[in-house]
This record gives C-alpha cells, structure tokens and sequence, in this order.
C-alpha cells in the first residue's frame, strides 16, 4: 500500500511539474476567457506578466465601446492589473471619434492615454505621435508568428507603430447549406440553366444572390435575402465598395497604384474599372434585405450571422458570429475569395482586358499604438504584448463580438477552430486556406490607402458612391465627383506629400516590400 | 463705501462670458482663418482661402443648408399646431386633466439619442415592429432608406420629441393669459371658433413668437437625430449644416474649414432668426 502511494505521489508531482496542460490550469482558474488553452508560454504569457510589478502605476486607454475591440480591450486590462498590480483605465469611444479623441490632444502636445486604439489606416496621421515599438518587443518570437502583411499594416517605412493584435482582410461569406445542396442546385440549375456554386465574379454574385432573395429558402417560415453588405454612409462603407472594386481595377499587369497612378496622381477612382464596380453595387440594393441600404457593419454582421441573408463579404466578424454556439446556423456557412470578374481595366491601354482577374482587398483593421508623450511606455507596451499573447489571442479568436481576426502563422491552422470552436473541418479549412490564399501567397493584393489626410478621400468616396446608392446620381456622375474632390484634397494636402506616402503602399502591392 | 467697489461684483459673471462664450467664437474666427488640419496641425494664416472655397466650391453645404431650413420650419410648424391643439385640450376643465399634462411631456423629458435609438429600431425595415406591423396590410414603407421618405422619419421622431416644449410654452402662456376679454366675448355670444381666432389666438401672439423663435433654433441644430437615424443618408438625403460641420471638423479634421463653415452658419441663423422674428411679429400681433 505503501509503494502504490508513493507511486502515486510521485505520478502526480511529476504531471503538476512537467506537464503543460496542468502548468496552464493554474492560470486558467482564476482567468477562465483563457480555460480552452490555458497560458500558453512566451514573453507576455501570464506567467511572464505575474513577475512584474507595476503597483502604484496608472494606465490610461482609449478604446472603441464595447463590444468591438472595447470589450477585450477591458477585459485584458482588468486581467493585466490583477497580474501586474497595475491601475488601468480604460475609456470606450465611439469608432467615429477614436480619430478625434487622439488627435485633438496629440496636436495639442498632451498625452490623456498612454494606449490609443484605431484603426491601421491612422498610422500616416498618428506616427509622428506614437512610440515605435521597442525592439524587444518587434524581435520576440511572438511578433515572428505575425504575417509578413500584418507587419507591413503595423509599419511605416520598416518603423513599426502599431502593435499587432488584430488581422483583417475582406472576404466572402456563404451559405454552404443552400450553394451545397443538391435539392437547390437542381432547381437553381434548371431555373437559370446556370450552376450553382461559390460565385467566381460580381456578376455571378448577383445573379445568385437576385435568385435567392426574398423567399424562404431555409424553411424558418421567413424571407431570406440575396446579401448583407455595408452600404449606410460614412459607417465603413468606403472599405465595401473598394471590395467590389478590386476586381476590375487591380491589374497586376500595370503596377504602380490602384487609387491614384503613383506617377501622375491622377485619382483612378472614375475609371471605367470603379464605374463598373458601382454599378454592381447599385444593382446589389435589389437583392439587399429591406432597409439593407442603411446597414453599418453591426446590421451587416447580424443579419448574416444571424441567418437572414445568403452571401456576405466585409470583415470577419460575421463569419464568426454565424460560428458561435448560440448560432442557428453553426456550422452552415464558409468562407471563399472575394469574388473576382471576367475582364480587368487596364489604366495604361485605356482598355478593358478580357480575362478572369481577382484581388484580395487587406483592408485596414483595429490597430493600436503607444503615446509618444506616455510616461510609461514600458508598461503601455507590455499591457499590448500582453493583450496579443497566444493564450488571450486563441480565446478572443472564439468570440465574434470580440473582432480580433486572425493575424499570426498560427492562426491559420485550421485545428484551432476544430478543437476549441467546435468548427467542422471542412469549414474550418476554408475559412484557413482563404486567409492563408490573401495573406500569404497572392501577388496581387490591394492595401488600405494610407496617405495623409486619408479620412478627407475615404469620406468623398463614402459620399460620392451612397449617392449613387441613394439613386441621386448615376455611378459615373457620383465617381466623377469623388475624382473632382480627390483632385481639390490632393491641392489642399500637396500632392507630392500624398505621393510620398502612397508609394509606401503601393510598394506593398506591388511585392516590392 | 467706495462706489466703484461694485463693478468688482462683475467680474465672475464677466469672466464666464468672456470665458464661455467670447473666447469661443473669436477662437472661431482666428481658426476660419486657418488651414488646422491632421497634417498641418497648426494656427496658421492662410487669408480667406477657405471663405473663397465655402462661397464657390462647396455646393454640398448649401444643399445641406437650404435642407436643414426645410426640415426645422417643417418640424416647428408641425410642433406648433399640434402643441398649441394640446394645450388648447388640457387648458380646458376636462377629465384626468393632470394625467394628460405629465403623459404629454414625457417625450421630452427622455434621452433624445436614446430614444433616436429606439425609433430608429421601430423604423427598420426588415426587424423593426412598425413594418411588421403595416405588413399585415401589405405595405412596407422605406423609411429610411429613401430620399424622401427618410425626411418624413426625421420629421416625425423631431416633432415627437418636442411637441411637448412647444406644449409646455403654449399651456403656460394659456393659462396666464387674461380672463376679462374670453368673459367679454362669451358674454357677445361668440362661438369656440371666434374665440380662438379673435381672442385666444392674439392673446398668445407673443408667446406663440417666442416659442416659435426658441425652437427655430433649436430645430437649426438638429444634429442627434440625424447622426443616429440615417447618418445624413440615403446618399446626402437628410445631411444637414450641423451634421456637415461635424463630418468636416471631426471626421474629417478639417478644423480650420470646419470653423470657417461653423461661423458663416452663425451669422446666416443670426440674420434669418431675425428677419423671422419680424415678420412673425408684423403678422401676428396687430397694434
């Protein structure tokens, strides 16, 4: 009896110590966001943050309200003060005011947060106020295990300045259950004559959705609709309609600009290639659900993942709203490629090119950066690290309302959402290959414009295009307009200031960085 | 006692209104000036440059502004009549009366981006309750997303939420006004009708105008509903002056024009207030 509980002592002692499942248990205890994983260890696990001591130190963040972005931003800094002692404020701004609530103080040579949150396509307005991010932090292994994307979207010019804690990028969304299922291809085929499947083209995104839209096609007892899209002014919509643009304008055969010619600074907004675009999106206000024309990213995110419509594209927020558990359509939906179009304008020939083209469109995410003027940065800066470490960053991954998306190698192991979300394989892999397709192995991807003054030409064009939206003004008037007051922004702002900055981007696109 | 010892009582009142109010608006001033914004953020001169660009090269804030005009006179005639009906109901001896005079009030007395919210929610077309319910008769109006419909959403949430200030004003002024000359008619025999247009409706002329006046510009700033409802869309469809201002100010940052479009707004609400209440005056009160 004697031997056997000295074995078992011993077996026990030997799991506490060497196992990591049990070193992680410790931690998720008291941290249960963290119970699928545990802590994971690296520099900002939260066994590396419990030896640091900033008790009697205060730290001050500026963030989105919640649930967006603000409610892990909470979350962790309620987490990071109870590791480190630390006091932590955190502050919930409207997404609207984040650009103003820094930049008022900025210019006015204060610092009242220590930690600003916005979003990546900021950093040519803010950089002159952030911190870089110390080397410490850039050479860590888990700043390594960011995309080589991201790391440019966090950078200026090799500088980085927003510390990683968020991926996006634009793709489509879908009802397997309706594109994969016989009963509908059958119908669909010998209603149309034509196949259905994941749409390779706008156009064929709208015949589909036209087709779908408006009756009960998944037997709730309520009308189902063509798409969700992000169409109500000035709430992102800007980021939707370069989605459906990127297929017609990004040639990959004429480097050296998507939104101007980096040459001339010639806007390209009005090109034949952007009108297109915009009238598939007109025609999209058809197939939209009622009122869909006044969606913002929230209605979008809901009405997708909440069932009520076929097709998605935007952020991937929607994706994982449907995946959640309380989700009615768990396990019903996948992820495709923005879909592309059967011809591609060609800016230097003047003519339309006719052959398949498709582009992944990076959009700017959540980024955030430390205060130059911030009397503890060091603090700020592991706060951040702390936030991003693998543990917190597996777990916020899980909650759609959270929006932090994938941005490291790691999270596109398609494992992760199989075993700790619950995903089907064959979705999870998807939604991995397409991420991994954008990020990692396309050469003709489109990045956020990011030029100062960058909020002046995206509002023209949020302006511009829901006019035509509106039925105020055809597609070529309303994009006329944008280039007209792209044109007046270019004056006001300097021209060779714009250029400067574009050609940082523009050598993303053109894999020159 | 040293008489100019007084002029020292003065000063806080002084210094507020130096503080709050003239600093602001000569701030304002110097900053139209400007060209303030994210990548030239400092007080520099740049002349009338951004006057030059207001008075020929922005038609969307005309548009807005002519827009906004249309929206408050619409929303305050609307206030008027139905807050003067109101009061006209519950200045009479009639049943629950107290009741009716609290009911009436509670617009007012709620969170007015709160209930934007709220109304906002009613409105949507595809979830909200109001087409849910107008679908059992098979209509389903696109309150805000079209044109002119979404005016009209923005008409009846304003005139929702301030009837019942007009309301409150107009039962005020009722019931102070004097008893002898409805005792003098009563007493020529004149009917309900008569009353009203010969006796009550003059009566009330002055406080009509100053009711009419208060909410005119209150109405000129009509900013929350908008923001919230329909973010000046479908298109530009419901943008008005003070939404604009807000898009090129704090979206934008484009401070210095911001300031420049903030100032010609006031003078322009300070001329027309005025002319207004002119005319109100010439033709309401009757010397």
């Amino acid at each position: 009896m004697k031997i056997i509980k000295t074995y078992v002592t011993v077996l026990i002692s030997t799991l506490l110590v060497f196992s990591p499942v049990a070193y992680a248990d410790k931690w998720s205890d008291q941290f249960p966001h963290i119970k699928a994983t545990g802590d994971i260890p690296g520099e900002c696990s939260y066994e590396s943050m419990s030896k640091k001591d900033y008790s009697g130190k205060t730290l001050k963040i500026n963030t989105h309200a919640v649930p967006v972005m603000g409610e892990p931003t909470a979350l962790h800094a309620e987490q990071f003060a109870k590791l480190t002692g630390a006091k932590v404020d955190v502050t919930h701004t409207p997404a609207g005011d984040l650009y103003a609530k820094a930049m008022v103080p900025f210019q006015a040579g204060q610092a009242p947060y220590d930690i600003v949150f916005g979003f990546s396509n900021f950093i040519n307005d803010w950089k002159r106020y952030l911190e870089p991010v110390p080397k410490k932090y850039t050479e860590m292994r888990q700043m390594k295990d960011v995309t080589k994307s991201h790391i440019g979207v966090a950078s200026w010019d090799g500088v980085m300045y927003q510390f990683p804690v968020d991926g996006d990028r634009h793709y489509l969304k879908y009802r397997k259950d309706v594109i994969d299922n016989p009963k509908y291809q059958k119908k669909y085929k010998a209603d149309t004559g034509k196949e259905l499947r994941v749409p390779r083209t706008w156009k064929e995104y709208g015949e589909i959705a036209s087709y779908f839209n408006g009756w009960d096609w998944d037997g709730d007892g309520e009308p189902e609709y063509g798409s969700a899209e992000v169409m109500k002014k000035d709430d992102l919509m800007y980021a939707a309609f370069f989605s459906r643009s990127v297929a017609y304008s990004k040639n990959p055969r004429t480097p050296g600009g998507f939104f101007f010619d980096l040459d001339t600074m010639k806007p390209l907004i009005n090109n034949p290639g952007f009108v297109e675009a915009l009238t598939d999106w007109v025609e999209a206000t058809k197939y939209v659900p009622p009122g869909g024309i006044n969606f913002g990213l929230g209605d979008e995110i809901g009405s997708f993942g909440g069932g009520q419509t076929l097709f998605s594209f935007s952020w991937d927020d929607a994706l994982i709203a449907a995946m959640q558990d309380d989700s009615p359509i768990k396990n019903k939906v996948a992820a495709a490629p923005l879909p592309g179009a059967d011809r591609v304008w060609n800016r230097m020939t003047n003519r339309w090119e006719n052959q398949y083209n498709q582009a992944p469109y990076i959009v700017w995410g959540w980024a955030v950066g430390v205060a130059k003027k911030s009397k503890v940065k060091e603090m700020a800066f592991d706060y951040l690290c702390f936030f991003a470490n693998d543990a917190n960053h597996q777990a916020d991954l899980a909650i759609g309302r959270f929006g932090v998306n994938p941005f490291k190698k790691s999270d596109f192991d398609p494992n992760i959402y199989i075993d700790t979300m619950g995903w089907d394989p064959e979705i999870a892999k998807s939604y991995t290959d397409t991420l991994l397709e954008m990020e990692e192995k396309s050469k003709n991807r489109v990045f956020p414009l990011r030029v100062p003054g960058v909020f002046e030409f995206t509002s023209a064009v949020a302006t511009g295009t829901s006019k035509a939206l509106a039925g105020q003004l055809s597609p070529q008037e309303a994009l006329d307009e944008v280039a007209k007051e792209w044109e007046a922004i270019l004056n006001r702002v300097g021209k060779d200031n714009v250029k400067a900055a574009y050609a940082v981007g523009v050598a993303m696109e053109d894999n020159k960085l | 006692m040293n008489f100019k010892h007084k002029f020292v009582f003065l000063f806080p009142g002084l210094f507020v209104l130096i503080g709050i109010l003239i600093f602001p608006i000569i701030f304002t001033i110097r900053l139209s000036f400007s060209g303030w914004n994210s990548y030239t953020p400092e007080m520099n001169f740049i002349g009338i440059t951004n006057y030059i660009r207001l008075f020929t090269d922005d038609p969307r804030f005309w548009e807005s502004f002519f827009r906004l005009s249309f929206l408050s006179v619409t929303t305050v005639i609307l206030q008027y009549i139905i807050g003067f009906s109101l009061a006209l109901m519950v200045w009479r001896d009639i049943k629950f009366k107290r009741f009716f005079r609290v009911m009436f009030l509670i617009p007012m007395m709620t969170t007015p981006v709160i209930m934007t919210v709220i109304w906002r929610t009613f409105f949507h077309e595809s979830l909200g309750p109001v087409n849910d319910l107008l679908g059992t008769f098979g209509i389903g109006p696109k309150w805000l997303s079209d044109p002119a419909t979404a005016k009209i959403t923005v008409i009846i949430v304003e005139v929702w939420q301030w009837t019942p200030f007009m309301f409150l004003l107009l039962l005020a002024g009722l019931l102070s006004l004097p008893k002898e000359p409805f005792l003098a008619a009563a007493i020529d025999g004149a009917s309900a009708f008569r009353k009203f247009v010969f006796v009550t409706f003059p009566l009330m002329a002055p406080i009509s105008i100053g009711a009419i006046i208060i909410r005119l510009i209150e109405a000129s700033k009509i900013m929350d509903t908008v923001f919230v409802l329909t973010s000046g869309g479908p298109g530009t469809a419901t943008e008005t002056s003070s939404f604009y201002i807000y898009i090129k100010g704090l979206r934008e940052f484009q401070m210095g024009y911001a300031a420049t479009l903030s100032f010609t707004y006031l003078v322009i609400m300070i001329i027309s207030l005025t002319i207004i209440a002119k005319v109100l005056t010439k033709l309401m009160i009757k010397e």
